[in-house]
């Protein structure tokens, strides 16, 4: 599956972003595994662990599983003094986790994001591709439940 | 061209994706159609708007009126009391307390001169407006150097930080001899409350291209790269569907218009690092590395990516460089000031009435941009502060409120121009609160390469969220702008140098609320 | 071609070339700037900003390690405000540190502890940051503590641009950043090769050896127990400086009296199996040549560089000679000719080497140099730990008589005591095979060619009888790819090698850079070590190892003539690929004869 997803690249390094980018966005766990990072290492000729350092540098990247719906909550400053944080606090207590973690029916996992570039519409947050604006505690809620009764 | 007495300008973004634009359009032009209105009302898929609504919004033109938040349900009457019967729908309407209405100023645009009116995803409607009239100007007409001497003249600035004249940079590269050459385009973007690029980028992409492109034959660049975050889907697939077509058109290309001048552009996309805004740091990511900026000199201009002779331009600047081939410097010249010229496109987010993007003169007050582009504060609120520049910003009080925006009046502050970002505050919010989320956010994204920067962040952040906490004292400030000067005299890059921006001018104007908060 | 500039630091004009940066130019002429990160060696990570100058005209300082200089720059090192931006950026340095510097490996050697001394910081200045991580300790030669770290990242930059092993990466973010490996697996599962060239460069106790000083002072105090103890060329030279005798003095006379007065039972030296080494090696070639094999004859001494080949070159290992080290050929034969000699159980000896190598206590711990029935090494000791138990022990080694070692595996040649220098193996190997091949005495036996710090260097040698022998050595890792990009590529195109015969070492400037050498172990002193060796050589009575006498004893009493079948069980080896990704075996793919 990752000798598919590398070769649709040129094998040189300034695509290796590209690459991780396609390998976590088509694994269901979006994550970035040992294996993975192998097989980028032998198509890019690069060693590992400079793909290691790529891959922890940038936030979009995970190197540990993840939920089947990642979201990612602005806490920059225009969603922080729209009251982000309330947002949070909610989102934590809907799904019970902390910041980091993944639900324990392994659909969510509550990421802290920084400025989504959607601050018109703060406070903001991405649920995989797809931004949500005007946050309310209550909206927040219908998403939530809008994804669970996706599944 | 066919006459319609009405155009809906509905905005295409993210919000309003998924708020279901795309299916509302489909039922409005059924609906139209169903009433027959079809030939009188034309419905546009375009960019942003210049308001930031909930949801679904639309503008109706001539009339001005600009809707939110917009159902499915809402489109029969919609339809049947607004466009058939010319009686807007005031529960739909962005405000509908006051009669305000953001100041358009067409005729004042540069940058946003086609955003909001044309299909970004045509490029016929581009052309249609004049669109790469410069390029061919440029490539058959000009000579490079002409195009640099050109650009120079307009006094053009960098609308990405620090206001470098984008001429000057130019003329860096544009003389050296190397095998290859390249233009990228800084389309970050990442100072939080500064989105003024991506809705550039929404809402004219082939201005943009266009932009670039001359840059590219101006310094001899056969290829130009895009650098844009991760995070902007739709700012990609945009942009991608422009250099396609741009492609198509032979507009890009080998032997463009016959000139003998090749040239093509891609667009490389980024994994969330705030510092990928620092040119150098962006040139790194390009490469496949961490995003760990490079020493200065050599300049980029000289020694960039892949170690050749590179030119990073930030989107407005570039967005700028059409209009000033088309219409020469001197046209150019007769927005902002005579030490800055041209305009500025700001975000207004915040406690205003009705947050925005607009394009106004170099110059311009902040008091004149919050009053008459953003409806001035919102109901019942009281101007305490304004967050101007992101992160890296100054926080301004109420008696900056008549300092000319620009590069030259703002002199200390300067550096906080770029992103045009303004986050306006009300008499409620707490300045140690924002510095607070300020300074967490640099925590955040420190890229950890140089100590002064990795380490100043985390002691900056434990600082302030002593003071927060109430735990702090006056000294805790003290060795606060300490630890800050010192960032910003040793830190590698701007980031690091940046810190002191917010702290400084929060202590400074607003010191009373950090003498409340701390113990004695 | 560097063009000359007029700079001026602190109001002196200085005529310096502009390939220069601001803190070579000050270096240079006597100029003193604070630094912490920078290191005259290694291309400067620009991390720290403690070298911070001003210049005329530029509104914020500058950082003088990385600045070029340029025709009439202005530099100023000190201010009021320079001064006062150093403190606090080493306040905070400091703040993110685990200070426990009189327990630390590093304690008196540690350059951040140095800089924080000289500025005289307050350490209380700032609250502490330091969020504590546990230490890596999979590595069976190096131990990295990321507590100490002060993430200046040279350890990164010798391990990826010197040495060109990436093992070690900056992962994570901001002040999350650190050194690792790739996955944070640890360096036993990363493709380090245990070369410790970054506990060289470490500039503070971040990264160390392993240490095995408890193990070895436990089989000293055991009365049961008979240690054995061996040293390494480069030990010899590497000693004194820390007792305040010039740098590079030859004191292989008071190390075996320190050793003694420590309490080893028996003292004896590598320097003898390194010229062992060369019969068993140079046979190997000269059979080689003898053969017209197209595939060149590298050395094996260096187990850094084996680990490597395992590692990046499998399809090369028929290449290296199967001769074990020096350190295992002694390990081996301590408890078989030896023992066998001295009549006492192999049980009961306790075979330790003074190397100055980390990666030794890798080699120490391979499965297949048991050839004696036991673990033929048992514990190898770095310089900087034989170091700590001299001093441990109150030894005035400047002031120690002078004593000789014990005899039967001591007596060394010239040969052997250059083998710690980078060519040393080289010009020994030459100047035995050269009488191997014609029956003849090699006259000059200095071979230049050889010596030096060249990173790659090459030489022919007319060997009547033979023709041109075409010979090569490189040092350091990054050059060991140079040469053997340049072998697989001869091999893989017309059959042919460039060269017969390579040396190899893993670290620049050989053993006496070696990863496990006293702190401060710079090119400088490196090149100044080298070149003790070649005095001692030059003294020494015997300068070609099959004169040795103590070598043509152990032929005749027990192993017969090199590569006899004994010397091969004993003294010979086999090699392994191994995954580029964990370092881990994944096949053998040479065999034991």
């Amino acid at each position: 599956m990752y000798k598919k997803i590398c070769s649709k690249y040129e094998p040189t390094k300034d695509n290796l972003i590209h690459i991780l980018h396609e390998i976590q966005d088509t694994h269901p766990q979006h994550y970035i595994s040992d294996e993975a990072v192998e097989e980028v290492s032998k198509y890019l000729n690069l060693p590992t662990n400079h793909i290691y350092g790529v891959l922890t540098f940038y936030s979009m990247y995970s190197t540990t599983p993840r939920g089947k719906n990642i979201i990612r909550l602005c806490e920059s400053p225009p969603c922080y003094i729209k009251g982000s944080e309330n947002i949070l606090r909610k989102l934590k207590v809907l799904l019970g986790v902390e910041t980091g973690e993944t639900s324990k029916d392994g659909l969510f996992t509550l990421e802290l994001s920084a400025c989504l570039g959607v601050c018109g519409n703060a406070p903001v947050m991405m649920i995989n591709e797809d931004v949500y604006g005007d946050l309310t505690e209550e909206k927040v809620e219908e998403i939530i439940e809008k994804y669970r009764r996706a599944q | 061209m066919k006459y319609y007495r009405s155009h809906v300008l509905v905005s295409i973004n993210d919000t309003s994706i998924n708020a279901g634009v795309k299916d509302f359009i489909q039922a409005l032009r059924a609906e139209l159609a169903k009433t027959g209105l079809q030939e009188e009302i034309n419905v546009l898929e375009t960019g942003p708007l210049g308001f930031f609504g909930r949801g679904i919004c639309l503008t109706v033109y001539p009339e001005n009126i600009n809707y939110q938040d917009l159902k499915t349900e809402d489109i029969p009457e919609l339809v049947n009391e607004h466009f058939l019967k010319g009686r807007p729908v005031p529960r739909l309407m962005l405000d509908s307390d006051s009669k305000f209405s953001p100041k358009l100023n067409y005729d004042q645009r540069v940058v946003l001169r086609n955003s909001g009116i044309i299909d970004p995803e045509n490029i016929d409607e581009y052309i249609g407006v004049g669109g790469y009239e410069a390029w061919e100007k440029a490539l058959t007409q000009m000579q490079p150097m002409e195009i640099v001497e050109e650009v120079k003249a307009s006094g053009l600035r960098g609308r990405g930080g620090a206001g470098f004249p984008a001429g000057i940079k130019w003329s860096f590269s544009a003389p050296l001899e190397a095998e290859q050459k390249y233009v990228v385009v800084n389309a970050h973007d990442g100072e939080p409350g500064s989105f003024k690029d991506r809705l550039i980028k929404e809402g004219d992409p082939h201005q943009l291209l266009e932009g670039t492109m001359i840059c590219a034959r101006a310094v001899g660049a056969t290829k130009a790269w895009i650098y844009i975050r991760g995070e902007y889907k739709l700012c990609i697939q945009r942009l991608e569907k422009a250099i396609a077509q741009a492609r198509e058109y032979g507009i890009l290309g080998k032997n463009i218009f016959d000139s003998g001048f090749d040239l093509d552009i891609e667009i490389k996309i980024g994994a969330g690092a705030y510092v990928c805004g620092e040119e150098t740091a962006l040139i790194e990511s390009l490469e496949g590395n961490r995003g760990n900026p490079r020493w200065k000199p050599p300049f980029p201009g000289v020694e960039g990516l892949w170690r050749k002779p590179t030119v990073v331009n930030n989107v407005e600047t570039l967005a700028n460089v059409p209009f000033i081939i088309q219409n020469g410097a001197d046209a150019y010249r007769k927005f902002g000031t005579p030490e800055c010229s041209g305009t500025k496109v700001y975000t207004i987010l915040g406690d205003v009435a009705h947050p925005g993007l607009c394009e106004v003169d170099m110059g311009t007050t902040l008091r004149t941009i919050i009053n008459d582009y953003a409806g001035g504060m919102k109901k019942g609120f009281r101007f305490k502060a304004a967050l101007v520049g992101g992160a890296a910003g100054v926080i301004l009080s109420e008696r900056h409120l008549d300092v000319k925006m620009d590069f030259a009046s703002l002199n200390q502050y300067a550096a906080v121009l770029g992103s045009g970002a303004i986050l306006v505050m009300n008499e409620h919010q707490s300045i140690v609160d924002i510095l607070w989320s300020i300074l967490r956010f640099f925590r955040h994204e420190s890229c950890g390469k140089c100590a002064p920067c990795r380490n100043g962040c985390q002691q900056l952040y434990k600082l302030i969220n002593k003071i927060k906490k109430g735990n702090g004292t006056m000294d805790d400030v003290e060795v606060m702008l300490t630890v800050a000067e010192m960032m910003q005299a040793t830190s590698f890059c701007a980031l690091g140098q940046s810190p002191i921006m917010g702290i400084r001018s929060a202590i400074e104007n607003f010191k009373d609320e950090f003498i409340a908060i701390t113990k004695k | 071609m560097a063009k000359t500039v007029n700079v001026w630091i602190d109001g002196n004009q200085l005529e310096v070339p502009d390939t220069m940066t601001i803190i070579e130019a000050a270096d240079k002429h006597g100029f003193y700037i604070p630094r912490l990160c920078y290191h005259p060696d290694l291309p400067p990570t620009a991390n720290c900003g403690v070298c911070v100058v001003d210049l005329a005209g530029s509104p914020t300082p500058k950082r003088a390690c990385c600045t070029p200089v340029a025709e009439g720059m202005k530099i100023t090192t000190n201010t009021k405000k320079l001064r006062s931006y150093r403190k606090t950026l080493v306040e905070m340095i400091l703040s993110n540190h685990e200070v426990v510097c009189p327990t630390c490996v590093a304690n008196n050697k540690c350059e951040l502890q140095t800089l924080a001394s000289n500025l005289g910081v307050d350490m209380e200045a700032l609250p502490s940051i330091l969020i504590k991580k546990p230490a890596d300790d999979t590595s069976l030669s190096i131990i990295r503590d990321t507590n100490k770290c002060i993430a200046c990242g040279r350890c990164i930059t010798v391990c990826n641009e010197v040495q060109q092993v990436y093992a070690l990466t900056m992962s994570e973010r901001g002040i999350d950043s650190h050194p690792d490996t790739a996955f944070a697996h640890g360096m036993a599962n990363s493709p380090c090769v245990n070369c410790g060239q970054c506990t060289v460069y470490c500039p503070t106790g971040a990264l160390r050896e392993r240490s095995e000083i408890d193990e070895v002072w436990d089989a000293i105090l055991d009365p049961e127990k008979h240690v054995i103890v061996q040293e390494a060329p480069s030990i010899r030279v590497s000693l004194g400086e820390e007792f305040g005798m010039p740098l590079g003095s030859v004191t292989p006379k008071k190390m075996y009296a320190a050793l003694r007065k420590i309490g080893f039972d028996s003292v004896m030296d590598t320097n003898f199996t390194a010229d062992l080494t060369i019969l068993e090696e140079g046979t190997e070639c000269v059979a080689k040549l003898k053969a017209g094999d197209k595939r060149p004859l590298i050395t094996s001494c260096s187990p850094g560089w084996i680990k490597f080949m395992e590692t990046y070159y499998p399809d090369l290992a028929d290449c290296v000679s199967t001769a074990k080290s020096p350190m295992s050929m002694f390990g081996v034969l301590s408890k078989t000719y030896y023992a066998q000699e001295q009549n006492i159980d192999p049980a009961k000896i306790v075979s330790v080497a003074i190397m100055p190598c980390t990666a030794k206590k890798f080699e120490a711990r391979r499965p297949e140099l048991r050839d004696s029935g036991y673990q033929d090494t048992d514990y190898v000791l770095t310089t900087r730990e034989l170091l700590r138990m001299i001093k441990e022990a109150g030894i005035d080694f400047a002031n120690l008589k002078e004593e000789e070692a014990d005899e039967g595996m001591s007596f060394y040649t010239g040969a052997g005591t250059i083998f710690g220098a980078t060519g040393g193996v080289m010009e020994a190997a030459i100047r035995s095979a050269y009488f191997l091949v014609t029956g003849e005495e090699l006259e000059n036996l200095d071979i230049d060619a050889v010596r030096g710090l060249e990173g790659v260097k090459e030489a022919t040698i007319e060997v009547p009888g033979f023709g041109p022998l075409k010979v090569a050595v490189a040092h350091g890792l990054g050059n060991a790819r140079k040469v053997m990009d340049r072998v697989r590529e001869g091999l893989n195109t017309t059959g042919e090698s460039p060269w017969h015969f390579i040396e190899i070492m893993a670290c620049p400037g050989g053993c006496v850079g070696g990863g496990g050498q006293p702190y401060g172990n710079d090119i400088a002193s490196r090149a100044r070590r080298g070149l003790a060796l070649y005095e001692e050589d030059r003294n020494l009575p015997v300068r070609k190892s099959h004169h040795n006498p103590e070598v043509t004893r152990i032929y005749e009493r027990f192993l017969g003539e090199p590569n006899s079948p004994l010397a091969q069980k004993l003294l010979h080896t086999h090699y392994f690929e191994r995954s580029v990704n964990t370092g881990q075996v994944v096949r053998e793919v040479t065999h034991k004869h």
